[in-house]
């Protein structure tokens, strides 16, 4: 272990195991919120200590890890969870989506298909979905006790009012198991449908709230809408300006002074893995 | 050409260089040693010590001296490493009236037993600036008065008690040990244990003006300070192998006991009530207002009408903490582009559908 002074993966065992009961919790009751002991980490809240506590909770030797910000493993905030990870566990790190076994993620899902066996752990700052609607915890804890989710459905109504569409476009508010109503984390809400029946263990932490919830593989995921308002992803009429992905996320880049415009994609190692692809002559993944 | 997504790894190790670099500053300048931070800058000590829940004046001075006085930032350090160490045991409750105290006084009376001792305070200085200390002036040793080390300081409130004007201490719900705040969520209503932890790791800041508020009318709750002690107390633990009590630390304390106006009603006669605060070394602006908060958020369990923000114990207790509040505000410094792309695609599809509709109204 590279850092004498501390335990494996920075946490004590004890903690760990708080953590795992919180996760097995978690996953027995898909979308419901646990709150756990959460600690302070070396790193400060906000940044990633509910996502970094339960990576050190599951993460082990032989596991490898991929620590994804925006979709792009070389931002400044991925570098420093990863090296953190690195420093601490000891563990092999890669950018590969196909060969991570654990995936630490904030504000994305890979485009890449994830398969049974990995686990994508989010970064969650605000755990509640009602929270924006109903500040107080006493009362959103019995809102969801009761299922009692119309303040919600409400306000999606408001916005189709306003604006004639449903404008809400990250941190969509979605249905899990048919039963409790789960942030997906500041997402766009783009990736919303890659979490519903993902054969990847799902795992939401966090640090500064106190809470952990879990989407078990192949659970249903189901966005919020109304029957003639269906829900929508977001569609852009330009494609990847790097390997020419039309299915992608894509971010904009001011390019120049004059406000010229350029797309390429959120996910950097899938825009790698085709550009690499198309190098080779082969037909882009 | 995308400077915003890629070379993360190198601008962060000359980030952390020059951040290193710019702490120890002008190398003609002599470096600070950890004992002229604890000697000289004491109260920053402190202040990190209480917030940062933990007792070590080296690892608090240090932290200082690591975080270039960011006090904040401090605590934040001394904090991640609290809470790596392992747990031996609780210590047996402090008892403050045992204590040596370099200061006391009481607002609520001319005189009271064991006399009021104004100690080392910045109260009654006139503050103009010294400008002796700018010249590297040296002080001579402070005469003091003998200390009276045999006899317990018996605490005004317990007087007060005795008649039954006060009421006695809130105690906890019953005997069950207190919840650790550090290893359990919070969880509401909160007891008063758990309420009092939070406030005593809670910014001094944010809890100088709650208390502010309560005095100008946000939650009014008449205080006087019944006494103000700061000096040492004993802190004994009891080793399961031995199963008897022993001394294993003296710490610096200040205390507060708040004593407020009177509750009553047709059937409970009238009584002064308390608020209650406590803080590491010394630092009374600190453990003032953590009784007045202490104090309003006791609205509740007094039927008093808990309108005022410092009365309303989830917004106070769920943003007191400095280091939780710190972190999330600068989190905003984190890319965001990927949810402000999803922003951007919809305000534009919102506009051009306006836009539509405004000229084809023109039309």
């Amino acid at each position: 272990m590279p850092d004498g002074a501390y335990n494996y993966a920075y946490l004590d065992e004890q903690t760990k195991r708080m953590i795992r009961r919180a996760i097995l919790k978690a996953v027995a009751v898909p979308g419901y919120q646990v709150p756990f002991g959460g600690r302070e980490m070396p790193l400060p809240y906000g940044w990633g200590t509910g996502g970094i506590q339960v990576t050190a909770a599951i993460i082990g030797r032989d596991d490898t890890l991929k620590v994804i910000d925006q979709g792009a493993d070389d931002t400044t905030n991925a570098v420093s969870i990863r090296r953190f990870f690195a420093r601490v566990a000891d563990v092999a790190t890669t950018t590969r989506t196909e060969e991570a076994t654990v995936i630490q993620t904030r504000h994305r899902v890979p485009e890449t298909p994830l398969k049974e066996g990995q686990i994508l752990v989010f970064q969650v700052p605000i755990p509640e979905p009602l929270r924006m609607l109903e500040p107080r915890e006493t009362e959103t804890r019995t809102l969801h006790a009761l299922s009692e989710y119309g303040v919600m459905q409400v306000s999606l109504y408001e916005s189709i009012a306003r604006h004639g569409r449903i404008a809400k476009t990250y941190n969509y508010p979605v249905l899990v198991n048919g039963r409790y109503m789960m942030s997906p984390s500041p997402i766009p809400k783009f990736d919303n449908p890659k979490l519903d029946r993902n054969p990847a263990l799902q795992l939401y932490g966090a640090g500064r709230e106190k809470r952990i919830y879990a989407v078990p593989p192949y659970t249903p995921v189901k966005s919020l809408d109304f029957d003639d308002h269906p829900f929508e992803i977001e569609r852009w009429t330009e494609c990847c300006a790097l390997c020419g992905s039309r299915e992608s996320f894509l971010d904009e880049m001011i390019v120049d002074d004059e406000g010229k415009r350029l797309y390429v994609c959120s996910d950097t190692d899938y825009c790698q893995e085709r550009q690499g692809a198309q190098a080779q002559g082969k037909e882009a993944p | 050409m995308y400077v915003a997504v890629k070379g993360g790894e190198t601008a962060i190790e000359h980030s952390l260089e020059l951040l290193a670099d710019r702490r120890r500053g002008d190398r003609d300048v002599p470096e600070l040693s950890l004992r002229q931070i604890d000697e000289q800058l004491a109260l920053a000590v402190d202040r990190v010590m209480t917030e940062g829940s933990c007792y070590d004046r080296e690892l608090a001075a240090l932290a200082i001296k690591q975080a270039r006085g960011d006090l904040v930032e401090a605590i934040f350090l001394l904090r991640a490493y609290r809470t790596t160490l392992p747990r031996f045991g609780d210590t047996l409750p402090i008892d403050t009236a045992r204590m040596v105290a370099e200061r006391r006084i009481s607002s609520t009376f001319k005189d009271v037993p064991g006399g009021q001792v104004l100690g080392p305070t910045f109260d009654y200085t006139h503050r103009l600036l010294d400008f002796a200390l700018m010249a590297n002036g040296e002080h001579p040793a402070a005469p003091t008065a003998p200390v009276d080390t045999t006899n317990d300081l018996p605490r005004v409130g317990d007087i007060l008690e005795r008649e039954g004007m006060l009421e006695p201490p809130p105690s906890a719900e019953n005997d069950a040990p207190a919840q650790d705040i550090t290893r359990t969520p919070l969880t509401l209503p909160a007891s008063r244990p758990v309420r009092l932890q939070n406030l005593a790791r809670g910014d001094e800041g944010f809890l100088l003006a709650l208390a502010y508020s309560t005095q100008r009318g946000y939650g009014n709750n008449h205080p006087f300070v019944g006494e103000i002690r700061f000096g040492a107390v004993p802190v004994s633990f009891v080793p399961e192998e031995l199963g008897f009590a022993i001394e294993i630390a003296e710490i610096d304390v200040t205390e507060c006991d708040m004593v407020n106006q009177f509750a009553g009603s047709h059937d409970v006669p009238p009584q002064f009530t308390r608020g209650y605060g406590l803080a590491f070394g010394h630092a009374e602006r600190k453990a003032m207002s953590m009784a007045l908060v202490d104090r309003s958020l006791r609205a509740g369990e007094l039927s008093e009408n808990a309108t005022a923000p410092a009365q309303d114990e989830e917004f106070v207790l769920a943003h007191s903490d400095s280091v939780e509040a710190s972190g999330f505000v600068q989190h905003l410094k984190l890319p965001h582009y990927v949810d402000f792309q999803s922003e951007l695609v919809v305000v534009r599809t919102l506009r051009a559908e306006v836009e539509a509709r405004l000229q084809q109204a023109a039309e």
